[in-house]
């Protein structure tokens, strides 16, 4: 799905990942784990082409990230949801439009049942037509979680999306990966909660990467 | 040259972003109150006075026109010599005039016509017959027409009292004046279309720059930047169409009430469109539609390119 190869990047002011090689493999389940500021959310964004590598390379659905189009990105980006710790609405538009603006800038009509059945799971069926600043932040997670897996993307990115809840929700966030995991998508997770990684590979085979000293390895058992 | 460069947009695609029928991409964009009336406004005003602009450059036009074809190709020779001598150097100049090569013909002005050319300055009742004037004879030149140097040294040799004038010297500078005219305005035409350019431009900018973290959003969930500038394209071209169409509606009907030209005879009052002239007006919101079409898409291409 998504492969890095020996891939670096430095922001101008030194190196900030250095000689990475990983490969997400379909199905897959991940979470990457390291200190505020070691490039959690660097590494997520090279993901989904947000960031060009300043070294090596990122393959995205098997092309390389440096010789994409914007378009092509653009056509990447509805095989990849993410969802960002402090995600972003239109706060103009009612839940359920912000939720199926994936459909709408592909030009892809939605089934209205679908969207329906979507915003219960994600327990926000009663707020359809709400505004995205009158919902609470747990409330906001799922919504992004819910416009992020809308078009039935083949991976899932999410940045911290936790970062924000009490226990209780981030526990019904975790429970609604892991359903999307064992429906078969790719997902990787970078959060710093040790808690919510011990909770998750009590319920699936999930892999913890950790960044350290600008390299991503793969977590112990020290977990 | 790429694919979206302004200088490639047909007329059929800016109708079909116009008027296709896509309000999803319209509503991503959040109303701006401010953008939408600075565009508005000025699109309107440059509309209306590019309505001026035209009139202007029009009734310049007709008079430059006016003039040099009622002037070009005449000339007149006026005869001043004692009375026992004036019908002699008359006779002499119209014999010279009719072997001249480039004259196509003559004419001995009467009494009734000179007295019609005096009476704008000294009324109806001019004794034209007890007075000292000179004698006119109008001449046509031909084609090619006839050398007026040779034709000024033959005269002074045949007749001593007469005098060519062949209106260029005033014809000319007015010529001028007026063509001049006519290309200020065309210069204003221009100028206003691109202050228009520019203003639409810096609005654009400006609700692009406002409306950054929704680009974001739409980028983040798939979408390529065509319909992301098609949804700002679409608002601020129907904008200045609906302003232009305004301003031009409104300098129209002032034109239109312009005084005639029958009613006082001036320039001024030349200023009112003519015949076809007034379709030319209706012109400019299209116009002004595609000046905003090519603006804001530049605008919007430009600051997406900054954006991942």
């Amino acid at each position: 799905m998504i492969a890095f190869e020996n891939l670096g990047f430095n922001y101008g002011g030194g190196e900030l990942l250095s000689d990475v090689t990983l490969r997400l493999a379909p199905g897959s389940f991940h979470f990457l784990t390291g200190p505020s500021g070691a490039g959690k959310s660097t590494f997520l964004k090279l993901a989904y082409a947000e960031l060009r590598p300043t070294a090596g390379r990122v393959s995205i659905f098997d092309r390389d990230a440096r010789m994409m189009t914007r378009d092509d990105v653009a056509l990447c980006r509805r095989r990849i949801g993410v969802v960002h710790q402090d995600c972003q609405f239109l706060d103009h538009l009612p839940v359920a439009t912000n939720v199926t603006l994936p459909l709408t800038v592909a030009n892809r009509k939605g089934n209205p049942q679908d969207l329906t059945a979507l915003l219960d799971w994600v327990g926000l069926g009663k707020l359809a037509d709400a505004l995205p600043p009158q919902l609470s932040g747990g409330e906001r997670q799922r919504a992004a979680l819910a416009r992020a897996i809308i078009m039935s993307p083949d991976v899932i990115l999410a940045d911290e999306p936790t970062g924000n809840l009490d226990w209780d929700m981030s526990l019904r966030l975790l429970t609604l990966l892991v359903e999307l995991s064992r429906m078969g998508k790719t997902i990787l997770v970078a959060t710093h909660d040790m808690n919510l990684i011990r909770q998750a590979k009590s319920q699936l085979a999930a892999r913890v990467l950790r960044i350290q000293n600008r390299r991503v390895q793969l977590a112990g058992a020290d977990l | 040259m790429k694919p979206n460069h302004p200088a490639l947009l047909a007329p059929v695609q800016l109708a079909r972003s116009l008027f296709a029928r896509d309000r999803q991409a319209d509503r991503v964009v959040p109303p701006s109150g401010f953008t939408a009336q600075l565009t508005l406004f000025t699109a309107g005003a440059m509309a209306f006075l590019a309505v001026f602009a035209l009139a202007l450059s029009l009734a310049s036009g007709r008079l430059a026109d006016r003039w040099a074809s009622a002037l070009a190709g005449t000339a007149t020779i006026r005869i001043s010599a004692p009375p026992e001598q004036l019908d002699t150097q008359v006779a002499a100049v119209v014999a010279l005039l009719a072997t001249t090569p480039g004259v196509a013909s003559s004419r001995v002005l009467d009494t009734a016509e000179q007295r019609a050319l005096l009476e704008p300055w000294f009324g109806p009742d001019l004794p034209v017959d007890a007075l000292p004037l000179p004698r006119l004879i109008e001449l046509t030149e031909a084609s090619p027409g006839y050398d007026g140097q040779g034709l000024r040294l033959r005269l002074a040799a045949e007749a001593p009292g007469a005098v060519l004038d062949d209106h260029t010297r005033w014809r000319r500078p007015m010529a001028q004046a007026a063509e001049r005219l006519r290309l200020l305005g065309a210069l204003s035409l221009i100028l206003i279309a691109g202050s228009t350019a520019a203003m639409i431009t810096l609005a654009a900018n400006a609700a692009l720059s406002a409306n950054l973290p929704v680009i974001r959003v739409l980028r983040l969930v798939g979408a390529k930047d065509a319909y992301i500038v098609r949804a700002f394209v679409r608002r601020f071209t129907l904008r200045a169409l609906t302003g232009a169409a305004i301003g031009t509606l409104i300098a129209m009907i002032g034109v239109a009430l312009l005084p005639q030209a029958d009613d006082a005879g001036a320039f001024l009052t030349g200023l009112g469109f003519q015949g076809f002239g007034w379709l030319l007006p209706l012109l400019l919101p299209p116009l002004t539609a595609m000046v905003a079409f090519a603006a804001t898409r530049y605008a919007a291409f430009r600051t997406l390119k900054g954006l991942t």
